[in-house]
Formats: structure tokens, sequence, C-alpha cells
């Protein structure tokens, strides 16, 4: 039972790592990004061509998958998504669909179709036993790298100067404007940020989550539900939302595993019934 | 009837006529039969395409409904047309058609109540959430629906008790075709009547459709259950032809590349579903002939292009070619006139 609510608090700080730069450019920009599993995708894949093939340690291999995500996002971001912020919700769907697409088959082409494993290095692996609860080495570090990442995000969104930019344009974009802070370069540095944070949980998340080409579309919804559901106003929303639903999910697959993610697909419909804005949005008059 | 009534009417009345260039596309589409023999499968993909990309066109481009979950509807009325096949409840492939498609209404609206909340992130969440509900609860029933293996062993009866489903595919396509047309003609009727005009009017604005007394929320609940069950029917068509069903049929490559069918045919018309589709089967069959494996990559950067260059200059084109067609139409009508005018002058 508890190794249960292990796991998913583990596997739920995954997943917000993963989403939370989707619930910052969904906030902010207002723009759907069905994407967004495509950059965790590059960074797990990143670590496995970084560690199998070449040989780098794992704990170095982590910071350089975000990186080389961030870089990706940002170039795209100023390349491509810059001109489909303005179209409507529509164009951005199928705009990032098609990049979906797009990634799933080259993935395929380049790194070949079968599921991919990063080589965890051996004192990583195995159980530790406290008070009778069975906790896996590896899901802990987990738990301590995102929730360090938590607290850092928090930290900046809330003492530093950038952060309270960030606020204000996601509070009021053209308000932001008109006092002077340039949206447009706060929205590009979070974008690869997120981007970033997004390969960064793909490499962490490799070994529980899996690695194939289709990772975008498996995890797509997963992603979009810890965004809706969190509501887009702060990072706790999002982050209560996937603990949540780690543990939601991990119980459900436990305890009744034929039904797969039927019941996180149920919780998921009956909160946008109750509280289309999300489960913890501010009430906002907007 | 008053003077304003009697306008619109005409008006109406006007609108609602078939032009002949509709005529000459129906004509085509039936000649079809004969004129390409061999390619009656990939035909009969394309029709049933076709119809489900019609079902999106009521809601996306009469309604402006995004949704991404069209599948869930094409899926369940599948699934039911195999079953009740297969277990012989209802032989008759017509009336088994019929009630699939009214099954999968039913689905439709009590599905819309959720759907006509919220924005249009949660639109999609909700809509795509609902297919997926439907496509892991076909998966835990594996004893029924047989799972990831898909609905084996289903045997479907001639229609009418006459015409048996051939192994070229000949009366499968007669059968879809004349579904499709049936199907067309009702969707055509609806979007032709002020109901269709009250539907363009919740798109254009929906607080002023309400201001000028328009019930925006029944004619959206109406029209998203039309649509289910169309989506229906183009499900229970594909079960029908193929006498096999899988779950893929609730995947959400199937809601996405419905979207692109409809975006490349363009929304709004009826006729955008149509043209998409076959445009639609088309690339996919000679990218596929090219790159086997990899055609999803192409068909993406269609879309991302597509995007990029601006929806409404890709419809752009699609519109200048249909109101010059519209134009030469109406002076072929006018023609013939004029030219019993000239004759009986001459005479």
């Amino acid at each position: 039972m508890l190794t249960i609510l292990f796991d998913g608090v583990a596997y739920g700080m995954l997943l917000f790592v993963l989403a939370c730069g989707l619930s910052v450019t969904l906030g902010l920009m207002n723009f759907i990004n069905l994407a967004h599993g495509a950059f965790a995708m590059a960074g797990g894949y990143c670590t496995v061509i970084l560690v199998n093939r070449l040989g780098v340690p794992f704990a170095l291999g982590l910071p350089i998958a975000f990186l080389v995500t961030a870089i990706i996002g940002g170039f795209l971001e100023r390349t491509l998504y810059v001109h489909v912020y303005a179209k409507s919700h529509l164009d951005q769907v199928l705009f990032t669909i098609g990049l979906v697409f797009m990634a799933v088959a080259a993935t395929d082409y380049v790194m070949g179709s079968s599921q991919q494993f990063v080589q965890i290095p051996d004192a990583l692996q195995g159980q530790f036993n406290v008070l009778g609860i069975g906790m896996g080495k590896y899901r802990l570090l987990i738990i301590v790298v995102c929730g360090l990442l938590t607290v850092a995000l928090q930290l900046m969104l809330a003492k530093t100067r950038f952060g309270s930019r960030l606020r204000a344009a996601v509070d009021d974009a053209r308000v932001a404007r008109g006092l002077g802070i340039n949206v447009g370069a706060v929205f590009g540095i979070t974008f690869a940020f997120g981007s970033g944070l997004a390969g960064l949980g793909g490499a962490l998340g490799a070994e529980i989550l899996g690695l194939d080409p289709t990772f975008p579309l498996k995890y797509m919804i997963y992603f979009l539900i810890v965004v809706t559901v969190g509501g887009t106003s702060s990072i706790t929303g999002p982050f209560l939302a996937s603990i949540l639903l780690g543990i939601g999910d991990v119980a459900g697959k436990y305890y009744v595993p034929k039904l797969g993610a039927f019941v996180i697909y149920a919780i998921m419909i009956v909160v946008l019934l109750v509280r289309p804005q999300g489960l913890f949005a501010r009430s906002t008059a907007r | 009837m008053t003077p304003l009534s009697g306008q619109v009417a005409t008006h109406l009345k006007q609108r609602a006529r078939w032009t002949p260039l509709e005529i000459a596309f129906w004509v085509f589409a039936f000649a079809t039969i004969w004129l390409f023999p061999g390619k009656y499968l990939i035909m009969k993909d394309t029709a049933i395409l076709a119809l489900f990309a019609l079902s999106l066109d009521l809601i996306l481009g009469y309604a402006g409904i995004i949704s991404l979950g069209q599948a869930a509807f094409f899926g369940l009325a599948g699934y039911f047309a195999g079953l009740v096949a297969k277990y012989g409840f209802v032989t008759e492939p017509v009336v088994a058609l019929v009630l699939a498609g009214l099954l999968a209404a039913a689905l439709g609206f009590v599905t819309s109540f959720l759907v006509l909340r919220g924005s249009d992130l949660t639109r999609l969440m909700v809509t795509l959430g609902v297919s997926l509900m439907l496509g892991e609860v076909a998966n835990r029933y594996s004893n029924i629906t047989g799972g990831a293996d898909g609905l084996q062993g289903v045997d479907i009866e001639p229609i009418f008790g006459r015409f048996r489903f051939d192994l070229y595919g000949h009366n499968g396509y007669v059968y879809c075709l004349i579904v499709l047309f049936v199907c067309f003609v009702i969707a055509r009727r609806i979007v032709c009547s002020p109901f269709g005009l009250s539907l363009r009017a919740i798109k254009g604005n929906g607080l002023r459709a309400a201001a000028v007394g328009i019930p925006v929320k029944w004619r959206l609940v109406a029209i998203y259950t039309v649509s289910a069950g169309f989506a229906g029917i183009a499900g229970a068509l594909l079960t029908q032809t193929t006498a096999f069903c899988s779950l893929d049929v609730f995947s959400l490559e199937r809601s996405a590349d419905l979207l692109l069918v409809l975006i490349i045919g363009g929304t709004g018309y009826l006729y955008g579903g149509l043209i998409g589709a076959v445009i639609y089967k088309f690339l996919q069959d000679w990218i596929s002939s090219l790159t086997p494996q990899y055609w999803q990559f192409w068909i993406g950067l269609v879309l991302v292009v597509i995007v990029l260059v601006g929806r409404e200059r890709v419809e752009g084109w699609t519109r200048t070619v249909r109101l010059s067609l519209t134009r030469l139409g109406a002076r072929l009508t006018t023609r013939p006139a004029a030219l019993g005018g000239a004759t009986s002058d001459g005479a």
C-alpha cells in the first residue's frame, strides 16, 4: 500500500517535471502545444545516445539532455512557433499534431522502432527497505531531483525579477506589454526552459515510462490532463494535479489492472465537468 | 405569410437548389463504379472516410466545435455493427447500420452536454478523453471484443438478403457510395434549412446569436448528436465491409487524420470532407508506395506547411476554384433558356 503511494509520488513528480513547461506556455500565450511530448522524447533519446553509445556518465547525461532539448526548443520557438501564436486554436492543434507525426516518424527512421533503455549506474539499482516499505533507489532519486527542481522553480517564480515578469505576463499579457515587459522574449526563454525540463523528465523517465518513437502520442494525453486539471495560473496547481494523477494511475493499474487508464480519463472528465477552468484555478474574472 | 418571411423563404430555397456542378459531381462519383473497376477497395475506404469527414464538418465547419473525439462514435458503432452480426442479433446489414447510427447518436447526445462546457482546450480534452475511455473499455472486455487482436469471425449477411459482399469489393463500394449519398443529402438539407443558418450565426458569434433569440445550447446539442450519428454510420460501414473491427478505431490518429482531411478540402461547405478524403487517400497511397514505413512524416509535414502558409490561403484556392465553377454552372443553366429563345425567334 505505502509502496504504491511511493511509486505514485515518484511517477507524479516525473509527470510534473514533464508537464510544467506546457502549463506555463499554455497559460502565457494561450497556446495549445500538443508537441510537448516530442521534446521529452528528444531528451530521452539524447540520454540514450550519450550514456549507452558514447559512455558519458549518467549524472552528466541528464544536464546535457536538458541543455540539448532547451536549445532545440528555443530554436523551434523562434523559427516556427512564433508564426502560430496569433492563429486560432484549430490551427495550433493541427500544427503541433503535424510536428508530433514528424517527430515520431523521424525518430523511427533514425533510432528504430524498438524500445530503448538507458543504462543506469549500478549504485542506483535495487531497493531500500525502510520500516517495511520497499523503496526503489532510482525512484527515490527521481523524487529528490524533481522535488528540488520544483522548489527551485517556485523560488524562481516568486523571488526573481524574471519570475515576476513571467507572472505579470501570464496574468495579463497586454498590460505587461504596456509596462515595458518584452513578453515575446519572456515567452521564448520560458519555452526553451520548459522544453529543457521536458527533456530532463524524458531522460529521467525513460526507465519508468518506457521510451519508443510513439512516446509523444502515448503521453500527450497525460500532460494535457495535468495542465487542464491543474489549471495554468500557477505551478502549484499542475504540481498537485500531477501527484494526484501519478498516485491514481499507479493505484488504478495495481488494483484494477485490466481497466488500465480508464480511471484516469474518468476522473479527468468529472473534474472538467465540475471545474471547467481546472481544479486549482484562481477564480479570476477574465 | 408576411413579405419578409416570404423573402426569407425564397432566399433559403435559392440556397438549397442543386447546382449543375453538384449534380455533375455525384454523376461522376457514381460513374466511378464502372470507370475504375480495379480500385474498389481504396475507393470504398475513401467513401467511408468522406462520410466520416462530413460528420466532422457538420460540427467544425458549421458550429465551430473543435473535436478530437469523433473516433469515439466511429468506433462504438463499428464494434456494435460487428457484434450484432457476429452473434446474429441483427443480420440485415442496412438495419444494423441504422441501429449503429442511432446508438452513436445517443452517445453523442449524452456527451454533448460535456462538450458544451468550457473553452477549446477543455473541449479537446473531453472529446479525446471519451474516445480513449471507450478504447480502454473495449480493451478491458476483450472476451467480447477480441481486445488487441480485433473482433474476428464477423460474418456479414448479404444486403437485403440479395447482394453479397464480394471479394473484389464491388457491392461493398456501391453500398458505401449509396449510404454516403443518402447521408450527404440529409446533411445538405440540414445545413440549408433555417436550423443550419442559425448554426452559422452561433459559429459567428454565440453571444449575439443568443441575443437574437437562438437557443444556442440546444442547437449545438442537436447538431452534435446528428454528427455523432453520421460518424457512427461511417464506423459501421467500415466494419461491415471489412468484416473486422480492431481497437485502433478509437485511436487519436484516426481523429487527427480526420482533421487533416477536412482541412485539405476546406470546412463549411460539405464538399470539403468529400474532396479532402479523395486527395488524402490519393496522397496516402502515393506516399506510402514511396516510403511504406514513414509516410506519417510527410503527412505531418503537410499539416505544418498548411498551417504556416495559412489555412485561409489553402482554403482560398478551393474557394476561387469553387466560385469560378459555380459561375460556370450558372452560365450553363442560363444558356439553354437563351438558346431556346433564339431558336423560337428564328422560327
